[in-house]
């Protein structure tokens, strides 16, 4: 009576993958998003110092960043362990500061300008003499909203 | 001669899965996921050269707290050697003071919206001096203690008034918040103390 038809046995259904490729580029995109293109290779070191009263940087296209430590370990030997500064791709000293600023500010938007913010990632030991310098270079060329770049802190 | 419809193959779509996979892990190589945080500042504009230096002047010395850095990362406020763990309430004291001491900073009378008339130590500076040989660490911390002492006062008083934190309330009532416990901090021009060498 009952037609149970149990030739063949059973076989798992093929799990349809047509539609994988458009999951992986949902998530392409969102990375995209949330990340931002490392645009300069660090050639300094540094670990940044710890603090717990943080804000976000917005927009990060009006930011500019000024790297502040000793050079990388293969190039200390070339260069020694003084302290560096690092503008874009390249070891700079504190008087090239102001023409940097002036040419990324003029590199932005008109209305934007006012809005630069200036992040300075120094390493944690560095000492506050070149850190007073670069202040004093960047009020020299008008670049006054700056961000101590800092690590949050754990408890 | 009856034409068939000629059917376009079908495009195999097997690898495309990977293929994104491949820009996928080469977008995680080459971005950076970390999002960049900071204490923010505005730094004083330039003095011009022509003006002769004549810093602190008009400000009295009961508004002032002067907290100084030395190259030994010790911490001088006020005219104490005080451990940076203790400098958060030594500067919210000085922000607010409380008990209107005639030693800490004079409170003047602002009306300011939502809270009416309010008696702000609005002439206080805090005046942050370091020396050439500090760590950048010790200063940052310093920093931070100052802005997690003015975080403290105005948080305390956004819950009092409108029963959230600081963060959350908005744009309006952040100014006002800001009205009664504005950020003085000076970042003060460079000086140079004791034998330190020049680097």
């Amino acid at each position: 009576m009952g037609k149970f038809n149990k030739s063949g046995g059973r076989e798992m259904p093929e799990l349809n993958t047509s539609s994988l490729p458009d999951l992986v580029f949902a998530f392409l995109f969102f990375i995209m998003m949330v990340t931002t293109m490392r645009e300069v290779t660090l050639k300094v070191v540094f670990h940044a110092p710890q603090a717990t009263e943080l804000q976000k940087l917005e927009k990060k296209s009006l930011v500019t960043f000024i790297y502040v430590g000793q050079p990388t370990p293969d190039l200390i030997k070339k260069m020694g362990p003084a302290t560096r500064i690092q503008l874009n791709d390249a070891f700079a000293e504190t008087n090239e500061i102001q023409d940097y600023i002036a040419q990324e500010k003029s590199s932005m938007k008109e209305e934007d300008q006012p809005f630069m913010t200036v992040s300075l990632k120094a390493d944690k030991d560095t000492k506050m003499g070149i850190i007073t310098d670069i202040k004093q270079a960047l009020r020299e060329a008008y670049a006054l909203k700056i961000s101590y770049s800092a690590a949050m802190k754990v408890q | 001669m009856a034409r068939k419809k000629r059917k376009a193959p079908g495009v195999n779509a097997s690898s495309s899965a990977d293929i994104a996979f491949m820009l996928l892990i080469f977008f995680l190589i080459t971005t950076s996921m970390d999002t960049d945080k900071g204490l923010p500042r505005r730094l004083p504009p330039p003095v011009p050269k022509d003006q002769k230096q004549n810093d602190a002047v008009d400000i009295k010395k009961r508004n002032l707290l002067i907290v100084l850095i030395n190259m030994n990362n010790q911490v001088l406020c006020g005219d104490e050697y005080i451990d940076i763990k203790q400098l958060k309430e030594k500067a919210k004291e000085f922000i607010d003071n409380p008990n209107n001491d005639e030693h800490k900073p004079e409170k003047v009378e602002v009306d300011v919206p939502y809270f009416g008339k309010q008696m702000v130590t609005k002439n206080h500076i805090i005046s942050l001096q370091n020396d050439r040989g500090t760590t950048y660490s010790a200063y940052i911390q310093v920093q931070n203690e100052l802005a997690a002492a003015y975080g403290e006062l105005r948080d305390a008083i956004s819950e009092k008034k409108f029963g959230k934190k600081f963060a959350d309330l908005d744009e309006e009532k952040q100014a006002a918040v800001q009205m009664i416990y504005p950020q003085k901090i000076s970042e003060a021009e460079p000086k140079n103390y004791g034998n330190v060498k020049k680097q």
